[in-house]
């Protein structure tokens, strides 16, 4: 377990809380997207924005940044909620989300919102893309690190698979792969709709260094985070136990919000059980 | 393949030199390949340069998305295989990660349409640019033979933004030489003519010059155009072609359902409305066969060539 403060700790709490409030108003002024994966997601993406990543907002292209990429693009809110909150364009921003001439798409298109690292929405690209990422910075001798979001569902995906022995063949040690494990796809539970299990062992008989952690958990993210770097050779896959819908009562472990966004009145309860975890923290 | 005066040649082979010199020139160039490099030539990049070579595997998603992200590290990425793994098996890949990106991908595809051969309809891939012609911000380009190869893949690393460039694996006569112009989007009028315009791509632009000489024996005075960008269409040269000549067939190893000869009916029926015919693989599937015996059962001949700039002529004679 790495040793980090209590005060840091207490920080990614509050940004992370901060985050899943911008996901909740974003969907609901849209009326549509996908707060469920973006909730799951939110303590790694905090944990990588807000502590770990080398980024500049204000040179969002500095060739020597470390590259985020997130594979399961539906999840672009808490992406965007992280960009806005580290600085990269304002706040406000936020609520154009799905709306026309945004420059915050319904899924992540490169180029156009500053911060956003590849274009994704077709499941199960993202870690190819994140290979030729690893791939550069190692032929440029480059110290920059890529980290890749993966959804579960996107392991149903032929082209992960084909990503995965890619990075092992390669032993790209620079790049780390967060698999966000909230147990739930479009249709259903992913052990209904296509099984996955036993997941760990699957990535480790591709040769990746593989850790289990708890995906709401900032010392075990971050303990995950050290010990990729530490692993030399190989890539780190970070089998991320989550929740679809954290940190909403009503919203967790719910199929239904996956894509479907909060009501009026949902929205309201939401905000209110955020807000009450904000005090407490 | 009949050849009429011209020496033939791989295109294969001038790929795989052009993108060596390619490499040598310019440090940022990288190639990737799915189990294909050898017959491809690609492999010969990777001997001369190790580092800025990756071999994928039978994986072509995986191999065109490692492109984009090594594009998006500041690479110019070459992924080359086959144009049926390359342009299909591919295709929304392509399309997110490459086109919607706008990354500096350059797509060259070999084995294009039914020359392919003996290996039958699974490889023999009639569709890609009707495909790639498709999707915002993607160039295609056709050569119509070995140096214009060559010249497509400098052509292709000096412009911003994707390129696919579809081949084909059997030798072509070479009808251009390394000394005369090309740049993309600029279609070229290999022989004058005001009679009748023939427009081909690839191989068949060397079929477009022997039906111009089997016209000109009648009395016929055809314009062959060679059209190795089909995107974005050198649309001023088609449509003073529509204008002057009053007819145009199109003759392409590909389908003539959105090919070249769609792309060149939908430009003239902007400007010029002029008969046209098509020759080309008509909305069917081919076959084992070898190239020559394959092009000749499918249509695509000087002589049907011939015989759609005599229909044409009706056509617009009778108006």
């Amino acid at each position: 377990m790495v040793d980090v403060s209590e005060e840091l700790i207490a920080s990614l709490k509050q940004k992370a809380v901060t985050l899943r409030k911008h996901i909740i108003r974003m969907t609901h002024n849209a009326q549509s997207g996908h707060p469920g994966g973006s909730m799951s997601a939110a303590d790694i993406v905090t944990a990588l924005y807000f502590h770990v990543l080398r980024v500049d907002p204000k040179n969002p292209t500095w060739p020597d940044r470390d590259r985020f990429v997130l594979s399961k693009g539906h999840a672009c809110p808490v992406w965007y909620a992280a960009l806005a909150e580290r600085g990269f364009f304002p706040v406000e921003e936020l609520l154009t989300f799905r709306k026309l001439n945004s420059r915050l798409q319904g899924h992540p298109e490169l180029g156009t919102t500053p911060g956003v690292e590849n274009a994704a929405g077709a499941e199960g690209q993202g870690l190819s893309f994140s290979v030729g990422l690893a791939l550069a910075a190692r032929m440029d001798h480059k110290p920059w690190r890529v980290y890749c979001i993966l959804g579960d569902g996107e392991q149903d995906v032929g082209q992960t698979w084909e990503a995965a022995m890619a990075s092992s063949k390669y032993g790209l040690d620079n790049l780390t792969a967060f698999i966000d494990r909230n147990g739930i796809q479009q249709e259903g539970r992913t052990e209904d709709i296509m099984p996955l299990e036993p997941l760990a062992e699957k990535w480790e008989a591709f040769n990746w260094h593989v850790l289990t952690i708890d995906g709401h958990d900032f010392r075990q993210i971050l303990a995950a985070i050290e010990e990729a770097h530490r692993t030399k050779g190989r890539p780190t896959a970070v089998i991320s136990r989550t929740v679809k819908g954290k940190g909403v009562s009503f919203m967790e472990n719910k199929i239904k919000y996956h894509g479907a966004a909060t009501s009026d009145d949902e929205l309201k309860l939401a905000l209110a059980e955020l807000e009450a975890q904000e005090a407490a923290i | 393949m009949t050849a009429g005066p011209w020496k033939m040649e791989s295109q294969r082979s001038y790929f795989g030199k052009a993108l060596i010199e390619l490499g040598r020139r310019n440090p940022n160039v990288v190639v990737v390949g799915t189990d294909t490099t050898e017959s491809i030539k690609t492999i010969d990049f990777g001997k001369s340069f190790p580092d800025r070579f990756f071999q994928l595997g039978i994986a072509e998603p995986n191999m065109i998305s490692v492109a984009a992200g090594l594009a998006a590290a500041g690479k110019i990425a070459f992924a080359a295989t086959y144009s049926v793994f390359g342009s299909a098996h591919t295709y929304n890949v392509i399309r997110q990660n490459v086109a919607y990106t706008n990354l500096n991908v350059k797509i060259f595809c070999s084995h294009a349409g039914l020359t392919v051969g003996p290996d039958g309809a699974t490889h023999q891939m009639n569709e890609d640019i009707a495909l790639m012609r498709g999707i915002p911000r993607m160039t295609v380009l056709v050569p119509a033979d070995g140096p214009e190869t060559a010249k497509c893949v400098d052509a292709a690393a000096a412009m911003k933004g994707p390129v696919y460039c579809r081949f084909s694996r059997t030798n072509v006569p070479t009808i251009t030489s390394p000394e005369d112009d090309f740049a993309i989007g600029r279609a070229r009028v290999m022989r004058d003519g005001s009679d009748v315009t023939l427009i081909g791509c690839g191989l068949m632009v060397a079929r477009c010059l022997e039906a111009a000489d089997s016209l000109k024996r009648a009395g016929i005075k055809a314009r062959v155009i060679n059209l190795s960008t089909v995107k974005p269409l050198d649309t001023a040269t088609i449509d003073r072609a529509a204008r002057e000549t009053g007819g145009i067939v199109t003759a392409e190893e590909h389908t003539v359902v959105h090919g070249i000869g769609a792309a060149v009916a939908s430009a003239i029926a902007a400007n010029h409305p002029a008969p046209i015919a098509m020759v080309g693989v008509q909305d069917v599937f081919g076959e084992s066969g070898e190239a020559e015996e394959l092009l000749r059962k499918y249509g695509l001949t000087a002589e049907m060539i011939v015989d759609g700039a005599h229909d044409v002529m009706k056509r617009r004679d009778r108006k």
